[in-house]
C-alpha cells in the first residue's frame, strides 16, 4: 500500500470516518515490519488495539447454581415434608379425639345405668312407703274411735 | 434451552462481554464479577432469548448498563473510590519502570477518557463493530457516534505525542 494512501486513511480515522475494512488496513500497515518512520508514533494505538482483542474470559461459565428452577425443586421438597408430618401428626390427634369422645360415652352411660338403678331402688322405696300410709290411717281410726 | 445450547450461543461473544467490562470497570476481578452476573441473567431469561433479534446485542447492551450502574455506585461509596486510587497508583509505578511500555501508556490515557468515548472506542477499534451496531447499544445517533469516536482518537493521538515529546517512549 502506497504511503500517501495510509496517510490519507489515517487522517480519516482520527476524523472517524474511516470503515471497518478500512481500519482492519490500518491495524495490517502498522503490524508490519515496514512502517514509516514518521508514524511510528502511531504504531502504539494499533499495536494496543490488536493486543486488546486478545483478551479473553477465562472463568467458567456458573449456570448451576442460582438458577429459579432450583428453589422450586426445594420448596417442593419442604412442602412434601410438611405434607407427611402434618398427616401424622393430624391422624395422631384425630385418634385421640376419638378415644376422647368414646370415653366420654362410656362415662355417660354408666352414670345412666347408675342412675336406672337408684330410681328403681327408690321406687321399690315408695311402695313401702304407701304401706306406712295405710298403717297410718288405720291408727287414725282407731283414735277417732275413741 | 439446555445448557449446552446455551453455552454454543453464548460461546462467541462472551470475551467481547468480558473486554467491555474491563474497558468502563478497569479492575479484571470486577470485570468478571459482571460478565458472570450478565451471564446469569441471560441463562435465567433463556426461554424469551428467541425474542431478542440478536442477542449479542442484547448481552453487550446489558453489559454496559450493568457496568455503568456498577461506577455509579462506586462513586456514591468512598470506599471504592479509594480502591481504584490504589490500583491507580499502582499503574503510575509501573509505568515508570516500564516506560518503553507503550500499551500501559495506551492503557492509562483510554481510562482517563470519559465513560461514553471509552465505550464507543472500544467497540470500534477493539470489537470492530459497525457504526449501527453502536448506534443501537449505546442508544446514540450516528453523527453523535462519529463524534465520540473521533474525539476519542483525536485524545489519544495528543495524549501518546505528548507522552511522545516528554521523551517517555
Amino acid at each position: 500500500m502506497e504511503l500517501y494512501d495510509i496517510e490519507s486513511l489515517l487522517e480519516k480515522y482520527f476524523e472517524g470516518t474511516t470503515s471497518v475494512a478500512e481500519e482492519k488496513e490500518l491495524g495490517e500497515y502498522f503490524q508490519g515490519d515496514d512502517v514509516a518512520t514518521h508514524l511510528l508514533r502511531y504504531k502504539p494505538i494499533f499495536d494496543y488495539f490488536s493486543m486488546a482483542k486478545q483478551e479473553r474470559y477465562t472463568k467458567q461459565v456458573p449456570l448451576k447454581p442460582r438458577t429459579y428452577g432450583n428453589i422450586y425443586k426445594w420448596i417442593s421438597v419442604a412442602a412434601a415434608v410438611v405434607l407427611t408430618f402434618g398427616i401424622y401428626f393430624g391422624k395422631q390427634y384425630q385418634d385421640r379425639k376419638q378415644l376422647e369422645r368414646e370415653q366420654a360415652e362410656y362415662a355417660y352411660r354408666q352414670t345412666m345405668m347408675a342412675f336406672d338403678l337408684l330410681a328403681e331402688n327408690f321406687d321399690r322405696g315408695r311402695e313401702k312407703v304407701a304401706y306406712l300410709k295405710e298403717f297410718e290411717q288405720a291408727k287414725q281410726k282407731i283414735y277417732n274411735n275413741n | 434451552m439446555k445448557q449446552t445450547e446455551f453455552l454454543h450461543v453464548v460461546m462467541p461473544f462472551k470475551d467481547k462481554l468480558y473486554r467491555l467490562a474491563k474497558r468502563l470497570l478497569v479492575s479484571r476481578e470486577e470485570a468478571e464479577d459482571a460478565t458472570q452476573e450478565v451471564l446469569m441473567k441471560l441463562w435465567s431469561r433463556k426461554e424469551s432469548m428467541g425474542e431478542y433479534k440478536s442477542i449479542e446485542a442484547f448481552a453487550m447492551t446489558m453489559t454496559k448498563n450493568f457496568c455503568l450502574d456498577r461506577l455509579k455506585s462506586k462513586q456514591a461509596g468512598n470506599l471504592k473510590l479509594v480502591h481504584s486510587n490504589y490500583t491507580d497508583d499502582t499503574n503510575s509505578l509501573q509505568g515508570q519502570l516500564e516506560a518503553e511500555d507503550s500499551v500501559a501508556w495506551m492503557e492509562r490515557i483510554i481510562k482517563d477518557l470519559p465513560e461514553q468515548q471509552k465505550m464507543v472506542l472500544q467497540l470500534r477499534d477493539v470489537e470492530q463493530y459497525e457504526f449501527e451496531e453502536i448506534c443501537e447499544l449505546l442508544d446514540m445517533k450516528p453523527t453523535a457516534v462519529r463524534v465520540t469516536l473521533s474525539r476519542a482518537r483525536k485524545t489519544v493521538r495528543e495524549e501518546l505525542i505528548k507522552k511522545h515529546n516528554y521523551g517517555i517512549i
